[in-house]
Order: C-alpha cells, then sequence, then structure tokens
C-alpha cells in the first residue's frame, strides 16, 4: 500500500503531463524506515526520450547523498509512460534496484486522464499494490 | 591501505549485509578485487566483459568514474568508493 498526499500526487502528475511526450522521472524522499513520502524530487532523464529514462549518474549521486545525510530513503521511484499502459516493462522489472520503493508510474496516453498505479519490485517480481491519496 | 566501500541494498547479500566495507588497491580494478576475496560474487555485478557495468554507477568520492578512468582510476588510502544501481527504465 502506498501512501501519499494529494500534493505529492498531483506534482508527479504535473511533472509527468509538463514532459510529456518524453518518460518523467523522480523520487519522494521519506525518513528512513516510516514508508511515508515527504520531499519531492523530480529527477532529470538523462535519456530525454519518449520510451526510456535513466537518472543522471551525478545528479543521483547527489540526491541519494543528501537523503543519506538527512536520514531519509527513496520511498517512492516514480516515472511515466507516454504511449503505454501504467504497468512496469521487462526494462522497468530488469533494472529495479531498490527492493524498498515504492515503484509508482503514471501514463500519460490519454490527454485528459492521468493513470497513477504503484508497484513493489523485488526479484524480478511485481506486485501492484493500492494508492492512498490524504486530501 | 584502507578504501571505503559504500555498498547498495541489493548488493548486500554479497557483504553479509554491511553497507560499508573496505578495501585495497591503487586501481579500481584491483580494489574490486580485493574485494571480491570476501565478498564472492561481487566482482560479476560490477563488471561485465571487463568494463563496468552499464547500469551500474561507481563513484569516486562524488565523482563517477565513467568520466575518470573507468575501471583503471587510480584510488587510495583514505578514498570513497559509492556504489549506486542506475535509476532507469523504459516502456518495452
Amino acid at each position: 500500500m502506498l501512501t501519499l498526499t494529494r500534493e505529492l500526487h498531483d506534482k508527479i502528475v504535473q511533472h509527468a503531463r509538463q514532459d510529456h511526450p518524453d518518460e518523467a522521472c523522480g523520487v519522494l524522499a521519506g525518513p528512513a524506515g516510516t514508508d511515508r513520502p515527504r520531499r519531492f524530487i523530480p529527477m532529470t532523464n538523462a535519456a530525454r526520450s519518449p520510451t526510456f529514462y535513466e537518472f543522471d549518474s551525478a545528479e543521483q549521486f547527489q540526491v541519494w547523498k543528501q537523503m543519506d545525510d538527512q536520514d531519509e530513503e527513496p520511498v517512492v521511484i516514480y516515472h511515466s509512460h507516454t504511449a503505454t499502459e501504467a504497468y512496469p516493462s521487462r526494462t522497468d522489472i530488469g533494472l529495479a534496484g531498490e527492493p524498498s520503493a515504492h515503484y509508482v508510474l503514471v501514463s500519460t496516453r490519454d490527454e485528459n486522464e492521468t493513470e497513477f498505479r504503484s508497484y513493489r519490485i523485488v526479484d524480478g517480481e511485481v506486485t501492484e499494490e493500492p494508492v492512498t491519496v490524504l486530501e | 591501505m584502507a578504501i571505503e566501500v559504500r555498498i547498495p541494498t541489493i548488493l548486500r547479500t554479497y557483504t553479509d549485509g554491511a553497507k560499508q566495507v573496505e578495501g585495497a588497491g591503487s586501481t579500481l580494478d584491483e580494489l574490486i578485487s580485493d574485494l571480491e576475496h570476501r565478498h564472492v560474487g561481487l566482482r560479476a555485478r560490477l563488471i561485465d566483459g571487463g568494463s563496468l557495468r552499464r547500469f551500474v554507477n561507481v563513484y569516486l568520492n562524488d565523482e563517477d568514474v565513467r568520466f575518470l578512468d573507468g575501471l583503471e582510476t587510480p584510488v587510495k588510502d583514505g578514498d570513497t568508493v559509492t556504489v549506486l544501481p542506475a535509476v532507469a527504465g523504459g516502456a518495452v
């Protein structure tokens, strides 16, 4: 189960819409061990592609270092699909390297409706989970 | 000579859960070979076909070693090497 505020949910959706048709990506950081996202960290998609995303490695280092310094962890890792459904692809599954994170997929394939779904990806296994948005 | 190596969560199965280990060597390549003696299997997660894996980021202090000399990057006592899995994915 992923629980996040309306504000954080909407920031992710807005980021995805803004970057469409390129995939958008980023992190929601939260205090270590709480499983509660608090801080919105949009990341540069170094691939700048409509079908691939990759965090810029230098940016990733700075963000991970800052999280570590502040005793936070990446609670959510999000990215968007711009022409396909909000479900982890084979590539997404193969590259998922943070077993404790909630992987949020957003789809901007429809210009009016944005799909927002969350998954755990552990050892190559995908499990969808419910999302609770706190108003 | 002690070089601090920070290990990401997914590779801690090779270090008995430790998030930090120590190693020695004068290049990154030597350091990784040194770590392999105590953490068998770790090298193969970092290196494929003689070079660093595409989706594994290795940093010397705070620089990505791809922008230094890759596996030939010189390392020394007091350095910190950090390993982070790249965060990436795609539509297919």
